[in-house]
């Protein structure tokens, strides 16, 4: 259960990364940005792609239309964005242009969740995976490091159709090998293990793999699972887990309305009912602070996966 | 095409339209009316379009977006009048697993439609990026679009107005049915526009007015469009239409913006509009 800790970085630069590599390999990808190119770490993107890369300016709404326009013609559009510029605020567009109209369009959204850290609440959204996976055609993914974030962005562009893709700001440990195959909808199964299931996505897959040392101190095996695409959802991985360890833990950086712990839910309520507990931020904005702090604060660090899953494995009887 | 030819054309898409609609009890038939000359014109005179082998990307075509939704009926008629899906498909508007959708989608794959629209606002940005593509792409096609004058007020299309203007997207013509009339009255009285030519100037687009029911207008006007194309600016044209145009009971007021004539209605409806082409 060791794991090598191969760097430190933050995802968005594993997206800019490799956003930059499909601007070598792949001619039909173009870029679009509102006026966070260096926040979004689309620097080389612009650099080596200049006819390929557009400047939407502050205004979300025309770019999301814009993306679904360049669709038409054969181009494959990544837009970047805050998080919550590239969901709340131009859910309608994303809705009737891109997830509706089956357009092959990359939402490619940083600084989710509350480690957007000091901007605070305006700019820390906690509701996007919920609002992504409701909708028809929409793939969500939310890769849990540096090198699995830009495996991610390379791999989207093989699949035909929406996808959001949501990473964020603060500098994580990377433990995804770098050669890593990312395939959408297909689980990473971390450690095997008997006591109880965590299922995690995004920074919450570190935070749980530091948990992992802790409840081995108490004589706890835990089977982790870094469930990097919510939707689709790989039920299959969590059944095989679950039937295993009969409870579960879900850890993840939002709310726990609408997201990952509430997809994995739908699964288990009708196909193996069992104890549940829910890592998530429970119907609260966020506040400044730094990233950790806010973490700690908002019931989403590692000692918040510990308890969860002692709560979990008690309440199987 | 002859002015005669395109008036027999558009008096058979007036007829769809109100048939359509009567039938379901549902749909927008005055702004339809209102642009059935305009898009007659563009798909029977203006375009260049292979309705027969539709493709969503349509490399080498003139594309056209919808961006009013709304008025489906017109865009309906006119494509199966020139060709994309077989007219007879027109009596399934509005009912269940139709591809013929309230408001215009891609999902039921009907030919012709690259774009769903109905929530207002989005067509002028979706058209822009197309339009960029065809320039990546060496595509000379050029891309039209047509806009409530309603819809000016969603803020979107200001942005995708400053876009364009401030990346030279030249191959873009765009235009406004400008009728003055929205759902819940006047768009004077609602929200005005205000000086809808000096908005558009000031965005750094060409600005042009056309009537909308006078063919001989809209072909000058659409050909001064065309030309304007590859100098550096996006073309507006501001197109003065009647909302229900074609039917006198409907003309003159918003009220029949989106309410269908009852069967005595639609029978008089019918006797001002010649079947030129024949029904569906």
């Amino acid at each position: 259960m060791e794991f090598e800790i191969l760097g430190n970085k933050d995802t968005r630069s594993g997206f800019g990364e490799g956003l930059a590599e499909l601007g070598r390999t792949n001619p039909n990808v173009v870029a679009l940005c509102a006026d966070l190119t260096g926040s979004l770490k689309m620097d080389a993107f612009q650099k080596e792609q200049p006819e390929r890369f557009f400047q939407a300016g502050i205004a979300e709404a025309n770019m999301i239309g814009l993306a679904a326009g360049m669709t038409i013609g054969g181009k494959i559009p990544y837009t970047g964005t805050f998080a919550n510029f590239s969901t709340g605020r131009v859910y309608d567009q994303i809705r009737q242009s891109v997830a509706y109209s089956q357009k092959n369009v990359k939402i490619c959204a940083s600084h989710a969740g509350l480690t957007l850290g000091e901007d605070g609440a305006t700019h820390q959204i906690l509701e996007d995976i919920g609002m992504m996976r409701m909708l028809p055609n929409m793939t969500v993914i939310v890769p849990a490091d540096f090198n699995q974030t830009k495996q991610a962005t390379i791999a989207i562009a093989e699949h035909n159709g929406p996808v959001y893709l949501r990473f964020g700001r603060p500098v994580m440990p990377i433990f995804v090998k770098p050669d890593a195959k990312f395939v959408i909808g297909k689980a990473d199964v971390l450690t095997e293990g008997t006591d109880v299931t965590i299922i995690a996505c995004g920074h919450l897959v570190w935070k749980s793999i530091e948990a992992l040392a802790i409840l081995k101190e108490k004589g706890i095996s835990a089977e982790l699972i870094n469930m990097h695409t919510i939707k689709p959802l790989d039920a299959a991985a969590i059944l095989k887990s679950v039937s295993k360890t009969g409870c579960v833990v879900t850890a993840e950086e939002h709310m726990m309305n609408g997201g990952l712990g509430e997809a994995v839910s739908q699964v288990l309520s009708r196909e193996l009912p069992c104890p549940q507990e829910y890592v998530a931020v429970n119907d609260s904005f966020g506040e400044s602070g730094t990233p950790m702090e806010l973490m700690t604060k908002y019931g989403i660090d590692t000692q918040d996966v510990v308890n969860a899953a002692m709560k979990a494995i008690a309440r199987k009887g | 095409m002859e002015n005669s030819a395109l008036e027999k054309v558009a008096s058979q898409v007036r007829r769809d339209i109100v048939r359509m609609v009567s039938a379901v009890n549902s749909g927008h038939p005055g702004g339809s009316l209102g642009c059935a000359d305009f898009l007659s014109f563009l798909y029977f005179e203006q375009m260049n379009f292979n309705a027969e082998s539709f493709s969503m990307d349509g490399i080498g075509e003139d594309l056209f977006f919808l961006s009013n939704g709304h008025i489906s009926p017109v865009w309906y008629s006119v494509l199966a009048r020139a060709g994309y899906f077989p007219v007879a498909e027109l009596g399934t508007f509005r009912k269940l697993s139709s591809r013929l959708q309230g408001h215009p989608s891609t999902d039921k794959k009907l030919p012709g439609i690259r774009m769903a629209s109905g929530s207002l606002g989005q067509g002028l940005s979706v058209a822009a990026g197309a339009a960029q593509v065809k320039k990546l792409n060496g595509d000379n096609g050029i891309v039209y679009t047509l806009h409530g004058d309603g819809e000016l007020q969603e803020g979107q299309i200001w942005e995708a107005a400053m876009y364009a203007a401030a990346n030279n997207v030249d191959n873009l013509i765009a235009t406004i049915d400008y009728n003055g009339r929205q759902i819940d009255g006047d768009v004077e009285d609602v929200l005005s526009l205000g000086n809808l030519a000096q908005k558009w100037q000031a965005f750094g687009w060409e600005v042009l007015e056309m009537d909308g029911h006078n063919f001989a207008d809209i072909r000058e006007k659409m050909t001064t469009a065309k030309s304007m194309c590859g100098k550096g600016k996006p073309v507006v044209i501001i197109m003065k239409t009647e909302m229900g145009q074609g039917v006198d009971y409907m003309m003159g007021s918003h009220k029949w913006h989106g309410v269908a004539p009852n069967p005595e209605q639609l029978s008089a409806a019918l006797a001002q509009l010649e079947e030129s082409l024949g029904d569906y």
